[in-house]
């Protein structure tokens, strides 16, 4: 699944998106894992609170909420507008 | 990049790079608006001190698509605790200097209570739910700006 990445977790990850190969339906929290994983040395940027996702340009704070095939799947920082 | 649109339409949102006029836009909101008796704007500005540096200026990210749907969503919450008639939300991407304006929100209404709140309740949640983050020039080099305790406690206000 394909995973976008906005501001400063860009920056620190050094990347817009990334590919990561699981199994879907997953849940939000199962996604969360397999980022950590798959950027062990980068693993705190993603605790929930620190990276917030988005599910089809929704914020979501379920960490239970399922992501199917073809959702799209955002983590940014907490926000900075206004 | 301008992306503007009327969701609804009473209501005007846009996303853009360019600046905003709030002569223009309070005209918009009182143009041919019998039933209001009351318009409450805000602006939102870039100021020279943040979070204890000097700043010189910023750039401001967003996630087009998300950006104008959770703004949409804001407005229209807004709309359904309060009798609001229209509402104008401005929100300006990319390069801007001090003092330059950041964000615009007028709310037209019947009497004042609700112009104010609404206006003020939609300001709480861009700044807790719409996707735009601030990178700050300051004298030690750029930095992401913080998302702050206060701007999340501030929706308490509201529930």
């Amino acid at each position: 699944m394909n995973i976008l990445f906005f501001a400063a977790l860009r920056e620190q990850l050094g990347c817009a998106q990334c590919d990561i190969a699981l199994p879907l339906p997953a849940s939000l929290a199962t996604v969360r894992a397999a980022l950590i994983q798959h950027f062990p040395q980068q693993a705190d940027l993603f605790v929930q609170g620190r990276a917030l996702a988005a599910i089809n340009q929704t914020l979501i704070n379920d960490e239970n909420t399922v992501i199917n095939s073809g959702d799209e799947v955002a983590f940014f920082p907490p926000v900075t507008g206004g | 990049m301008s992306t503007g649109n009327a969701s609804n339409s009473q209501h005007y949102i846009a996303v853009q790079q360019a600046d905003f006029d709030v002569a223009h836009e309070y005209a918009e909101l009182r143009k041919d608006n019998r039933s209001d008796g009351a318009v409450v704007f805000f602006t939102g500005l870039v100021r020279e001190m943040n979070q204890g540096a000097q700043v010189s200026g910023l750039t401001l990210e967003h996630y087009p698509g998300m950006t104008e749907k959770a703004l949409q969503q804001i407005v229209a919450d807004a709309c359904s605790r309060w009798p609001v008639n229209r509402v104008r939300l401005i929100h300006r991407v990319g390069t801007l200097a001090i003092s330059d304006q950041i964000v615009f929100v007028g709310v037209s209404s019947s009497h004042r209570e609700a112009a104010f709140d609404a206006c003020y309740y939609i300001m709480d949640y861009l700044k807790n739910r719409a996707p735009f983050w601030k990178k700050e020039v300051t004298s030690q080099g750029e930095r992401w700006v913080e998302a702050l305790d206060k701007d999340k406690q501030a929706l308490g206000k509201w529930q």
